[in-house]
């Protein structure tokens, strides 16, 4: 529109530079290069568009239908395939572990179990050893005091005699101080009845 | 002087073209407000739908482009 | 893009415009010429142009990104095989949420069509770039063979029960013929909007651009503008995804149209 009516007003005053320009190749162009109209509307154009659009949307199916959708379908095939197995490796792991786990706390409870043995065995050695000891000792204790009894019972015997012995010599005395005349016999079988009583 | 008018009235009516893209700007708005409160009330459905949000906005879009077309052409083309 | 024939035209215009008293030039429109790469002959059929250039870079990039970017094969990808793997993913996943497992096999072609869209897009952002799919021949192309491959596809599946499509079984028997005349008018439009919704799209994101970018000729709103190109260029870049993955994902919609007809 505007570059229309420019055209009309200043069609002879731009002849020069309509020449410098070359003359117009279209019918859709003014003198200036400038387009009449909307571009998208000339019916001149179109042939080369169509043309060159529909060489390039064959050219870009090829490339795409035979190398490029090819490719990337086989990298995320493989990548899913990679993901895939690396899950699986990853699930394999897990179970190896949890296995390890296992393994060890067994390990563990089996060596508690041992350790207990052990000390249970030992208790009872110590114990048995112990009983052992007590009852020699116990022995010893018995064999020493029953001996110590007999010696007191010895000493107890031998003060008894001792007493009896003094006891009828002092009765022989007191009774030969007193006139009498005492016979051995009667004062040891007195002594003897006293020392009972 | 008949031309004068003549591309006067193109003018006018290529302004008045202009208007209808207002109407597209309300539909376009309608689409997509619509679909963000439907969506916000369950989102877990929005995901599915956003292609079908597109493909109402390209349809009330198209008709906002038909009447740009017409201004174009009246001041271009006419 | 035009801006070489901008600059002498501006040159050459100058007097014109002082003259005018209009400050500002307006082309938004010029950066959509197709042009003969060498020398200024007409533009015929096979004639090598910036849509060629434009493409053919497109399909470098293509190749770049899905084929010497996943030439090393790594389990553990690096950064270009991951932007590769998860475009395959992205399509391959919407091909069979949206079409079904039986749709898999069409997805090559679900493919080029995105990374084809996608591409010179994103292309068509650089400056001076010129965007191929901003013309509605190229987008129509390929939404006329979307078009008539989905139509063949279903009456070579489903035979004439591919017109089960617009005989809406679920609708009260009287309303099922006035259905039917509206399933059939929309069927037909489908190809229209899928072509112009992209080229639309395209067109008006760079049209925008390109005015902003005349407003930043004046002085006094140049930062304004400025920042306005910033915002827009953000906008485009996500516009240029989305119609992208808005062709690729009606294309699985027709697609599963043609593959189960029945509502």
């Amino acid at each position: 529109m505007a570059t229309e009516t420019h055209a009309a007003a200043t069609d002879a005053a731009h002849g020069a530079a309509d020449a410098a320009h070359g003359a117009t190749t279209s019918v859709c162009l003014n003198e200036y290069g400038g387009a009449i109209g909307m571009p998208q509307l000339c019916g001149e154009w179109m042939g080369n568009q169509v043309f060159w659009l529909v060489v390039t949307l064959v050219v870009i199916f090829f490339v795409l239908s035979k190398i490029a959708l090819p490719r990337i379908a086989g990298i995320l095939a493989e990548r899913q395939g990679s993901i895939t197995s690396d899950l699986a490796a990853a699930e394999d792991l897990k179970h190896k572990a949890v296995e390890a786990e296992e393994a060890y706390n067994k390990a563990l409870a089996d060596a508690r179990a041992e350790a207990g043995r052990i000390v249970a065995e030992a208790k009872a050695e110590i114990q048995s050893e112990l009983d052992a000891e007590i009852a020699k000792a116990d022995a010893e204790i018995a064999a020493k005091s029953a001996e110590s009894e007999k010696a007191i019972a010895e000493i107890r015997a031998g003060a008894l005699e001792a007493v009896k012995e003094v006891a009828k010599d002092t009765a022989k005395e007191i009774v030969a101080a007193m006139g009498g005349k005492a016979d051995a016999k009667t004062i040891t079988s007195a002594i003897g009845t006293r020392m009972k009583g | 002087m008949e031309g004068d008018i003549v591309q006067m009235g193109a003018y006018i009516g290529a302004g008045l073209a202009c208007t209808g893209m207002g109407g597209a700007a309300v539909g376009v708005g309608h689409v997509v407000g619509n679909f963000l409160s439907g969506a916000l009330r369950n989102p877990s459905a929005a995901g599915g739908q956003i292609a079908t949000m597109f493909i109402g906005i390209a349809f009330s879009e198209a008709l906002g482009i038909f009447s740009f077309l017409v201004a174009l052409l009246l001041m271009f083309a006419v | 893009m035009a801006t070489e024939t901008h600059s002498t035209e501006a040159a050459a215009n100058g007097a014109e415009h002082a003259e005018e008293g209009s400050s500002l030039v307006f082309h938004p429109m010029d950066q959509f010429i197709v042009k003969p790469l060498f020398g200024d002959g007409p533009v015929g059929t096979f004639t090598i142009t910036n849509v060629t250039l434009w493409m053919a870079l497109a399909v470098l990039s293509i190749i770049l990104l899905l084929v010497v970017g996943t030439s090393r094969r790594a389990v553990v990808p690096g950064r270009t095989q991951s932007i590769a793997e998860l475009a395959y993913g992205f399509v391959y996943k919407m091909v069979e949420d949206v079409a079904g497992k039986d749709g898999l096999r069409y997805f090559p072609y679900i493919m080029t069509l995105f990374m084809f869209i996608v591409m010179a897009n994103m292309l068509g952002l650089l400056p001076m770039a010129f965007t191929t799919t901003s013309h509605i021949a190229v987008t129509a192309v390929m939404a006329m063979v979307v078009f008539l491959s989905v139509t063949i596809i279903g009456f070579w599946k489903n035979g004439f029960g591919f017109l089960s499509l617009f005989w809406i079984s679920s609708a009260p028997l009287v309303l099922r013929p006035i259905l039917a005349i509206i399933e059939v008018i929309s069927y037909f439009v489908r190809p229209v909007s899928h072509s112009i919704r992209l080229a639309g799209n395209m067109m008006a994101g760079h049209a925008v651009i390109k005015v902003f970018a005349a407003f930043a000729a004046l002085l006094a709103i140049s930062p304004f503008a400025v920042l306005a190109i910033t915002a827009i260029y953000a906008l485009e870049l996500l516009v240029s995804f989305i119609q992208a993955y808005v062709f690729a994902i009606l294309t699985c919609v027709y697609l599963k149209d043609a593959l189960h007809p029945h509502h």
